[in-house]
């Protein structure tokens, strides 16, 4: 899948220990609301006596649960003593405890996750099993045989809760240090002769600091719904002292006559609660935005007038076309914006020939197939053009009767055999279930012909392989595999993506004969994507060769190798392996194809072509079909001349 | 190849039972406080505290008691509670029920509904989608006593539909029993539901993404086979992990929501067990709950064979 472009993929994680950091958090208006909440309650705890309207215990028998009044705004509970004084009173105590969990979790979980990731070998094992030990039990009733012992101390519980959540921040610590520990700066830095404490405390601690805010955040919230839970229970704290949990447990007393109480504190710790997990996963967000922001600019997509000569003709001569795709665009969308990825594509596949789609990884070739599959990857769509299958448009079909041709009309080979195969059922209930699909044949019809398929791709032993599952074969066994399911409902055309990129290079010069040999027999038409020129000279009668989302240069294959039109298949061509013989070294092309959304203006390759003149960068460059059956985009066809690749056999 | 994979977990569980229940037991000896005083209460004349001592053991040194301990817990004694005098084990079994009852239902409405939540959340984003994420804040960050008395006051005290508190058990009436079950086992789920529906439709995301999904697809088989049969087993792995550790938690969960409900079960027996500082009850409920969790785990490790072939043979 080299050419579908996914930029988030293969990001390492960055550092969070940046300055700009909690700044960038705080614009997310979640996270500042959550830290403005927490705030708030962390004052109003602490100022509890100047802020608190009564004294938490001061009881009033005349006025009992009077709900809401402008006397007591949140009313009065069982003992007439009012509700947001022992609510503010209530909420030191929940505080403290969460202070006193986390300080244990965090002087606990960071160090020991630190030394086991830094350290690693034995230390690490013995700490990890350690650690899944304990979070192989129900913390809690571990924390009741304490309370067993000491009753109502809250302090040693919490402390105790504390000793239990340690192996959950130790372990994200560890896989965090692991992860750094592997990087050159800290090999270097061990290598310089720091100490080991001021490699931990200076270089890996900053790093590290992200995920363990976000665990900090999410044990606070546990700790929480831990600590209101032994209130309520009544294992912590006394009747005169005002807790959450246990003005929750007051008033399930008096649910019949008043469920008006029961709101006030649980809703103060669900609010808590929910603060606490939503910076939690801000962080997280905020983390993984700063990875993504940087990494892909979107450009604001204005679809370009096309020149009326070019929308809806076929651009490859008369013949009638079996898929013909014109003016193909699709966009990928993320963040809000949309960006190009594949622009103006035309090309036509006409019956029984075999077209080869040519260029670098990330030009958009592999992303063209999938959208006249409609397999495009989620966030990519097609945003303009049509794709016609023999003159019905596909792209108006419904999902219904898309389906109907997929396996008949087109099949599909991707470039990852082993990957493109379900790993948990056998190759002979796979191959069966497609062929039943197909055809309505019994299962034991279904069977016998998916023996034949396996046989048709010459599969030695094809009852052994039915029988075997994916992760069972070679690389080669199982694109023959994925060459016969996708054979399975005899289509017409198959798209080939790269079918031998992944193998060596001996399989692939067979899987490349089989597929000859497949289409001689059936007469389908190949689509064959691939970044190889043997391949393209080998069988394909013609070749589109794409830069940058667009086709730049479709000829047939003989004249192509001629006489190639655009300098960017010039070059590709002059970088092949194969083309270096007998010359004093091979040649490559300066640079590298543009990232996504920064295609340049005007010709896309101008900036890495030896030939690029003024005239290149000034405007979009029209498809140029003035030779029959061939197109160029580049101004300068006329001007320059680029030599021929000659022998065909020579690459083959 | 499946009965060895049993064995050898079975064989990694014995263990953990004999960790936790030693780490109990010490936890017992150490933490600072004099257990015998507390039980007693202050009132106590020097006579009972001292035959209470007596009857505990706690002249004996530390090892000896632990070996006496360990010694009666493998022949299946667990000790006599220090309230009631009855055998731990036959306390602990007549709360059984209520409490499998619970947890087991718990994790069956999770497991269900939060894998169709999930399904159709990574199918159709967008409406769902967002729900799954409210359910899940929101499934988490309310604390299962407040829920479970918020249900009361809404069907059972206003509605009378169900009834506000206490266990029918099965035996004596199947619909009591199940409209027994229906307000705390929807009490534990709440937050079980959010954590399934996030992982499933997380791990389907995934899965449908990988290129033998594209295959099937390319190849014409149903969307119905592609997500239900194909995709759904391929990201079954995780979804059972959580479900396993749904479990757990709502087993954590079950001592608050008996004691919500009056449910006469082990969780509740632990409340009671802690504040009456009934050391040898509530150590058993520990073993208990151990073994619980072991069961669980061995579960899910057997479905994960049945899972993925790969791991039978591993």
């Amino acid at each position: 899948m080299t050419s579908i472009i996914n930029p988030l993929a293969e990001r390492q994680p960055v550092p969070l220990a940046r300055p700009s950091f909690s700044r960038h958090l705080l614009r997310r208006p979640v996270a500042l609301c959550a830290v403005a909440f927490l705030g708030v309650l962390v004052v109003v705890s602490v100022a509890a006596p100047l802020l608190a309207p009564y004294n938490p215990q001061s009881q009033d028998l005349t006025r009992v649960l009077t709900g809401p009044t402008g006397h007591n705004l949140l009313g009065t509970d069982t003992l007439g003593r009012d509700v947001l004084s022992r609510l503010i009173y209530g909420g030191r105590r929940s505080l403290l405890s969460i202070a006193e969990g986390l300080g244990v979790v965090l002087l606990l979980g960071v160090p020991l996750g630190l030394v086991a990731g830094y350290v690693g070998g034995w230390t690490d094992r013995l700490l990890s099993r350690l650690g899944e030990l304990v979070m192989a039990i129900p913390a809690i009733i571990l924390i009741l045989v304490v309370l067993a012992v000491v009753p109502h101390n809250e302090d040693i519980a919490m402390l105790a809760f504390g000793l239990l959540g340690a192996p959950t921040i130790m372990r994200v610590v560890r896989g965090a240090t692991l992860a750094v520990r592997e990087e050159q700066y800290i090999k270097a830095a061990r290598v310089s002769g720091l100490t080991h404490l001021r490699i931990v405390t200076r270089h890996v601690l900053p790093r590290v600091q992200g995920p363990v805010i976000v665990q900090a955040s999410l044990f606070a919230a546990y700790a929480l719904l831990f600590e209101t839970g032994i209130a309520y229970l009544g294992l912590t704290g006394n009747a005169a002292s005002a807790t959450w949990g246990g003005m929750v447990a007051e008033a399930s007393t008096v649910i019949e006559q008043q469920s008006w109480l029961l709101y006030p504190p649980g809703a103060i710790i669900a609010l808590t609660i929910l603060a606490l997990g939503l910076l939690g996963s801000a962080v997280r967000d905020a983390a993984v935005m700063d990875e993504g922001g940087a990494a892909l600019r979107t450009v604001p997509h204005t679809p370009r007038a096309r020149t009326p000569a070019t929308m809806g003709r076929c651009p490859d001569g008369d013949a009638p076309a079996l898929l013909s795709v014109v003016d193909l665009e699709v966009t990928l969308s993320r963040h809000g914006g949309a960006t190009p990825v594949v622009d103006g594509v035309s090309f036509a596949v006409r019956a029984g020939e075999t077209v080869g789609l040519v260029g670098e990884s990330g030009c958009g070739k592999s992303v063209t197939a999938l959208a006249v599959l409609r397999l495009l990857p989620r966030g990519m769509q097609v945003s303009g053009g049509r794709v016609l299958w023999e003159g019905t448009d596909l792209l108006g079909l419904r999902g219904r009767d898309f389906d109907r041709l997929r396996g008949t009309a087109f099949g599909y080979v991707s470039q990852e055999p082993l990957a493109s195969l379900d790993p948990t059922f056998t190759i002979g209930s796979q191959l069966a279930e497609v062929l039943r699909h197909h055809d309505d044949a019994s299962r034991r019809a279904a069977k016998v012909r998916a023996l034949e398929l396996l046989r048709l791709v010459e599969l030695p032993e094809p009852k052994h392989v039915a029988s075997s599952r994916s992760y069972e074969l070679s690389g080669g066994m199982a694109q023959r595999v994925a060459i016969a399911l996708a054979l399975a409902g005899r289509p017409r055309l198959l798209v080939a993506d790269e079918p031998t990129t992944a193998l060596d290079v001996t399989v692939q010069a067979e899987i490349l004969a089989l597929l000859r040999r497949l289409q001689a027999e059936t007469g389908m038409s190949v689509l064959l994507i691939t970044h190889n020129w043997g391949v393209v000279a080998d069988i394909c009668d013609r070749a589109l060769v794409m830069y940058a989302g667009q086709v730049v240069e479709s000829s047939p294959v003989e004249l192509m190798f001629d006489e190639p039109l655009h300098p960017y298949t010039s070059g590709l061509m002059n970088s092949h392996p194969a083309q270096a013989r007998g010359r004093p070294r091979l040649a490559t092309i300066g640079g590298n194809p543009p990232s996504l959304g920064d295609w340049p203006q005007g010709c896309r390759f101008a900036p890495r072509c030896p030939y690029s003149a003024a005239k290149c960068r000034a405007g979009d460059i029209p498809p140029d079909s003035s030779r029959t059956g061939r197109m160029s985009r580049c101004v300068r066809v006329d001007e320059i001349s680029l030599g021929g690749h000659g022998d065909r056999s020579a690459l083959a | 190849m499946m009965l060895r994979l049993v064995a050898r977990r079975l064989v990694l569980a014995v263990p953990l039972l004999f960790v936790v229940s030693t780490s109990t037991f010490l936890l017992v000896a150490l933490i600072p406080g004099n257990i015998a005083r507390t039980i007693v209460g202050a009132q106590a004349t020097e006579q009972q505290y001292l035959s209470l001592r007596n009857s505990l053991g706690l002249e004996l040194p530390l090892y000896t008691r632990y070996w006496h301990w360990l010694e009666r817990a493998l022949h299946g004694n667990l000790g006599v509670s220090l309230f009631s005098q009855q055998s731990v084990t036959s306390m602990l079994d007549s709360r059984l029920a209520p409490t499998l009852s619970l947890v087991i239902g718990a994790t069956a409405v999770s497991a269900l509904v939060g894998v169709a939540l999930g399904l159709v959340g990574a199918l159709r984003p967008g409406a769902i989608d967002w729900l799954v994420d409210v359910t899940a804040l929101v499934g988490l960050a309310v604390p299962s006593f407040f829920l479970g008395l918020v249900l009361v006051s809404w069907t059972a005290v206003s509605l009378r539909v169900l009834p506000a508190i206490g266990y029918v058990p099965m035996g004596t009436s199947l619909s009591g029993w199940l409209k027994s079950l229906v307000l705390p086992v929807l009490t534990l789920s709440a937050g079980g539901i959010a954590v399934v529906a996030k992982q499933t439709r997380d791990a389907m995301r995934d899965v449908l993404e990988r290129p033998f999904i594209r295959t099937l697809r390319a190849s014409g088989l149903s969307s119905r086979s592609i997500v239900l049969k194909h995709a759904l087993r391929c990201a079954a792995i995780p979804i059972v992990t959580v479900i396993g550790l749904v479990f757990i938690g709502v087993l954590s969960g079950a001592v608050v929501v008996e004691s919500v409900f009056a449910f006469p079960g082990l969780g509740s027996l632990a409340v009671q067990a802690t504040s009456e500082s009934d050391l040898p009850l509530i150590q058993g409920i520990v073993i208990y709950f151990t073994i619980f969790v072991i069961a669980v785990n061995l579960c899910v490790d057997i479905v994960y064979g049945l899972l993925d072939p790969r791991v039978r043979a591993a």
